[in-house]
């Protein structure tokens, strides 16, 4: 079993990103749960979804204390929010960044092994949500193929075509481009 | 006036009870017209059928036939809202039994 | 198909494949989606359903038995104080015979307001007369709608189906949904002998005198006695159509085992994580799952129970001064059968606090300790 954590904040499509993760999951055979952190969401406010996945039906029906990966979409979450808490040791962490992984490496220890992803630069092109708040799922969902091999990109981009309500080609594009531009990720 | 009274049903054993607590008939056997201790009479000399106590009847015990107004007197419980509201004041109250 | 489905959507396509004719609901966290996504479906013309907005939950019951007196199939959802506020005319719809089927996300009662798990809100609906399931993921939830009209419909009685807030509410899973033509072979038009007819008057809920009135108590609860039949009928015709099986209860590694976890609602999905484990390391522990808890299998607890060494009862709710409702009633199903196996009670994970493995492993260790319980109540998390 996989446990992945998700860290963004409302209105940022987080929550959406679990989910068209689990579609992904779903429609190559497998076993998931994605759900938000159960209570209020607030636009801005920090908020984490999870998703747990397997190859047999999932029984756990608590909350993920110790996930395997984490995924941060907004990196100014990481001054406020302690984003590797409970996460286990050789864990990864993918960020939304523009900066080189060995750049972040000293934040966050040797345990955890980090990728980073410009995912707002990728939005911010293919002209997903405003120029002040890029909706970024969708390029994190492409580097979250790449990264963390729990999926594959023809799953993913069925899922986005089914997932967003809006520029789908677009979303696909994002996605396709982080997949190729994770950094860390080899 | 063309009006058979329904059968009262009487629930003796459990095989007679419906599903529900319904009536297992429409209610016309329950003559609410022996409440009645004052009787409205229509006056038809004066009446204009205008259909005002037809309209505000509660019953309703009033109706209407051969183009007239009439009342039910198996229903009517005498409450004297047509009374009131006759605007030709073409129906009168007489007390029962006399 | 297999879809990915929170239980909110689950509830929702299950009642749109029952091919719902009316639907009254007025939104509450954390069901509101349930109906969010029936008025879209109702909109988009793809279910021939009137959706009727009321304003308040107490209207939405009655829109419903207005509905479900005339013949139709009616609907809704609710979750905690929406359900509290219907409570007069949920009397209403069971003594009324009326085959509403209701979803109910189970959330705890406030104040301090909430809006996470737990029993309390159902289970303080006890005596209204409904039939009351309690499932455990989203596939239960959306078969279970199914399934509800198939048995409200045969027994006339309304069906409260119950699932977790947030757990199930608004987790995804993955859930298999039944082609339209199956659930319609499953389930045909609903068309009953006693409805509101102006071809054929006559008075319903009239005033009903102390002597006629207690045969109607009789037959209503003669109905929920037999419906515990009609469950395993229905269940086994669900099962050879969709290949899937449920029942009053559900039994987990019961075979063999000598201490059993009787639960509820999710708690029983992360309770077979801690029996798997417990069996590798030989200890004979299975679940027994209480799925229906009106009418209550009494009986069949107790012929499960039936030669077993201890049983953990773990209750999400409480009744104030007494115990966990569950523990309550499975003690009283077990004293006229002479059995006097040791009967310990939990209360846990009140107003959504999260019930992990670790919790249930305590659960069992305590057990295991002690001979027989001293109190009513063994208190799980609390801080003292």
């Amino acid at each position: 079993m996989i446990e992945i954590r998700l860290h963004g904040r409302g209105g940022q499509g987080t929550v959406v990103a679990s989910k068209i993760l689990a579609d992904a999951i779903v429609m190559g055979g497998g076993y998931v749960q994605a759900f938000p952190e159960f209570g209020v969401e607030r636009r801005g406010a920090p908020v984490v979804a999870y998703v747990r996945i397997d190859n047999k039906p999932i029984n756990l029906k608590s909350k993920i204390y110790q996930p395997d990966h984490i995924v941060v979409l907004d990196p100014t979450l990481l001054q406020s929010v302690n984003v590797t808490d409970g996460l286990k040791e050789g864990g990864k962490v993918l960020v939304n960044s523009e900066k080189e992984p060995s750049e972040m490496q000293e934040k966050f220890g040797k345990s955890f092994k980090v990728m980073t992803v410009d995912a707002t630069a990728i939005a911010l092109e293919k002209r997903l949500g405003s120029k002040t708040s890029p909706i970024v799922n969708t390029a994190i969902l492409g580097a979250i193929v790449k990264a963390l091999n729990v999926t594959n990109m023809d799953l993913i981009i069925k899922a986005i075509e089914e997932g967003v309500p809006l520029k789908v080609e677009e979303n696909v594009e994002a996605a396709k481009k982080a997949y190729t531009s994770l950094k860390g990720g080899e | 006036m063309n009006f058979k009274p329904g059968k009262k049903v009487v629930l003796e054993k459990l095989a007679d009870y419906p599903l529900m607590p319904a009536s297992l008939a429409d209610m016309t056997h329950n003559f609410t017209g022996s409440w009645r201790n004052m009787r409205p009479v229509i006056d038809y000399d004066k009446c204009i059928n205008c259909g005002t106590c037809w309209k505000f009847c509660p019953e309703p015990a009033i109706y209407i036939e051969d183009n007239k107004v009439n009342v039910n007197y198996y229903f009517c419980k005498g409450c004297g809202i047509c009374v009131s509201e006759c605007p030709k004041k073409c129906i009168t109250f007489e007390e029962e039994g006399k | 198909m297999r879809k990915l489905l929170m239980g909110n959507h689950a509830i929702s396509v299950g009642a749109t494949l029952s091919r719902v004719q009316v639907i009254a609901a007025y939104p509450i966290t954390p069901q509101t989606q349930v109906v969010e996504m029936l008025s879209e479906i109702v909109a988009d013309g793809k279910l021939n359903a009137e959706f009727i907005k009321v304003e308040s939950e107490h209207s939405a019951m009655a829109a419903c038995i207005g509905a479900s007196t005339t013949g139709a199939r009616a609907f809704t959802a609710t979750s905690a104080q929406g359900l509290l506020l219907m409570h007069e005319l949920l009397h209403w719809a069971a003594h009324g015979r009326l085959p509403i089927v209701m979803a109910n996300v189970n959330r705890a009662v406030a104040p301090g307001w909430t809006i996470w798990t737990d029993q309390n809100d159902s289970l303080s609906q006890r005596d209204t007369g409904w039939i009351q399931f309690y499932v455990a993921d989203n596939q239960e939830v959306l078969d279970t709608i199914i399934l509800g009209y198939k048995l409200a419909e045969k027994v006339h009685l309304p069906v409260m189906v119950n699932l977790d807030a947030f757990v199930l509410s608004h987790t995804y899973e993955a859930v298999e949904v039944p082609d339209q033509e199956k659930v319609d072979a499953f389930l045909p038009p609903f068309n009953p002998e006693w409805k509101m007819d102006v071809k054929n008057p006559r008075a319903f809920g009239g005033l009903t005198s102390s002597d006629v009135y207690m045969e109607f108590q009789y037959n209503h609860h003669e109905a929920m006695e037999q419906s515990k039949k009609v469950i395993a009928e229905t269940c086994g015709e669900f099962e050879k159509i969709f290949g899937r099986k449920y029942g009053l209860l559900e039994e987990y590694r019961m075979e063999d085992s000598e201490y059993v976890m009787v639960t509820s609602g999710t708690i029983s999905k992360t309770s077979r994580i801690v029996v798997d484990e417990l069996r590798e390391k030989g200890v004979k522990i299975g679940i027994l799952r209480v799925r229906t808890f009106r009418p209550f299998p009494g009986e069949e607890i107790a012929a499960a129970l039936a030669g077993k060494k201890k049983a953990f009862v773990i209750d999400r709710n409480i009744s104030y001064g007494k115990s966990g409702i569950f523990y309550d009633e499975i003690k009283g199903a077990l004293y006229n059968k002479g059995m006097n196996l040791p009967l310990f009670g939990f209360v846990i994970g009140l107003g959504g606090r999260d019930v992990t493995p670790a919790h249930l492993h305590e659960i069992v260790d305590y057990g295991m300790k002690h001979d027989r319980p001293t109190e009513e109540i063994i208190w799980m998390g609390v801080k003292k």
